[in-house]
């Protein structure tokens, strides 16, 4: 039956969709949702026990937050300790390192600046010319070019002040290590609308091709997210594996050529450490020896051991892998919770912990 | 991290820096990374920079998507 279509009545949507996905007789499948930020619309939705039997959804690693390793927080607190203003993203600073947070180094008397973008950090060290200035830059392809963005202007304007403490991510090869791993069992990946619309999603044919697993990308409101998964049953059901963008509206096959120019300016593709997943080839991005002047690791933190202990009993490293959902840690709702989180991923508002906690009643 | 409403180019000052608004709220935003932006248009912001440029094809796109899998049979 054909309903009349109303672009804005929002409720009808998703209603109609869910009801198609409700309807699937395809194979069983495990869909991992990779963005944090689709974990969040599908708790707010209490999507997950409306999911017809055999369908799974997966939460994965694209919480920025939560993939940086307690290393890269140690490390901060450091420079912290040693005088340096740090700025970094809000989410940032309640993530326990070792033995403190960002949060706590600032109240007890640290300078620690949340800011809303790099150029903020920039402006940071502009303000403050005799002090060195520090931003923590972390998350996949769309903050990379943006701190890459920050480091040109920094050096156009002969900042001396101004450093980055890397800890940008690549999207792709955390998506290979999921695959990798014999534990899991994915069956297609509900691809992140934002870091797409930076990448593009050609990025994803060969690894779709290679593995045979359904690629959709799509957005963020109930109704985008809803279409994702209903093309990749679709897909499912007619045993056909592509790529598919479900989000054209920010995403096209190319991306943002300019962004990734700047991103392949500045940075290059380093092994990165990623909490939970371990140190992955090719997993995330170094500063140019050109820019090597802006590296606050060459430039601070060469031959400083700090000491990188996870949180006790937190099982953020499992979570993240997705082979355990949040309810399984011993400590979920007791003693780690949002408004004390013992975890970066109950931490961070993109955190699966912190998702399924606060839509637990859902 | 990911806000998914466009907001629209209200101000744009010769450093590429922006006023964008987000139904109200005003933000300042980078355009350092969107191609011939004028105000008026629509943009997609992560993170205080513009990152991609929402046109009105591409929108109609996302409502034709919708349409379509509304109409389709159920499995
Ligand atoms: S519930 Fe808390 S302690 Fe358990 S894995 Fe999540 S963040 Fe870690």
């Amino acid at each position: 039956m054909t309903r009349t279509f109303d672009p804005a009545d929002a409720q009808l949507q998703t209603q109609t969709l869910l009801e198609k996905i409700q309807s699937y007789t395809g194979p069983p499948i495990s869909v991992m949702e990779v963005c944090g930020t689709h974990t969040v619309a599908v708790a707010r939705m209490g999507l997950r026990p409306l999911l017809p039997q055999g369908v799974k959804l997966i939460s994965g690693p694209g919480c920025p937050v939560c993939v940086t390793p307690v290393e890269t927080f140690d490390k901060a607190i450091y420079l912290v300790e040693k005088g340096v203003i740090l700025a970094t993203y809000g989410d940032a600073m309640r993530v326990p390192g070792t033995r403190t947070t960002l949060a706590d180094a600032r109240a007890n008397g640290g300078r620690v600046e949340p800011v809303y973008s790099a150029l903020d950090a920039v402006k940071l060290a502009k303000a403050n010319p005799d002090d060195q200035v520090v931003f923590l830059g972390l998350g996949f392809e769309t903050t990379s070019p943006t701190a890459a963005h920050a480091i040109m202007v920094a050096g156009r304007e002969n900042l001396e002040n101004f450093s980055v403490l890397c800890a940008h991510k690549a999207l792709l090869p955390a998506m290979e290590a999921l695959v990798a791993d014999p534990q899991m069992e994915i069956g297609a990946f509900l691809c992140p609308g934002h870091a797409t619309m930076v990448i593009g999603s050609d990025v994803y044919k060969p690894f779709c091709e290679a593995h045979r697993l359904p690629c959709v990308v799509t957005g963020f409101e109930a109704q985008d997210v809803l279409l994702g998964l209903l093309w990749i049953l679709r897909q499912a059901k007619e045993g056909r594996a592509e790529v598919e963008n479900a989000y054209p509206r920010a995403v096209d096959a190319q991306g943002n050529v300019g962004a990734m120019k700047m991103l392949a300016t500045v940075f290059r593709p380093a092994d990165a450490r990623f909490r939970g997943i371990g140190v992955l080839p090719g997993g995330g991005y170094e500063l140019k020896e050109e820019f090597a002047h802006f590296d606050a690791e060459t430039r601070f933190l060469a031959g400083v051991e700090v000491e990188s202990r996870e949180p006790a009993g937190c099982m953020c490293a499992e979570v993240l892998r997705g082979r355990i959902e949040p309810s399984q840690c011993p400590l979920f709702a007791k003693t780690c919770t949002a408004e004390n989180p013992v975890g970066a991923c109950m931490v961070s508002s993109e955190g699966a912990c912190g998702a399924h906690y606060r839509y637990r009643g859902v | 991290m990911c806000v998914a409403v466009p907001g629209k180019i209200v101000s744009i000052d010769e450093f590429d820096m922006a006023v964008v608004d987000f139904g109200g709220t005003t933000r300042e935003v980078s355009l350092a990374m969107v191609e011939d932006p004028a105000t008026g248009e629509y943009v997609i912001v992560h993170a205080g920079f513009a990152l991609h440029k929402v046109n009105s094809e591409e929108a109609l796109e996302t409502i034709e998507l919708m349409r379509q899998a509304l109409d389709d049979s159920n499995f």
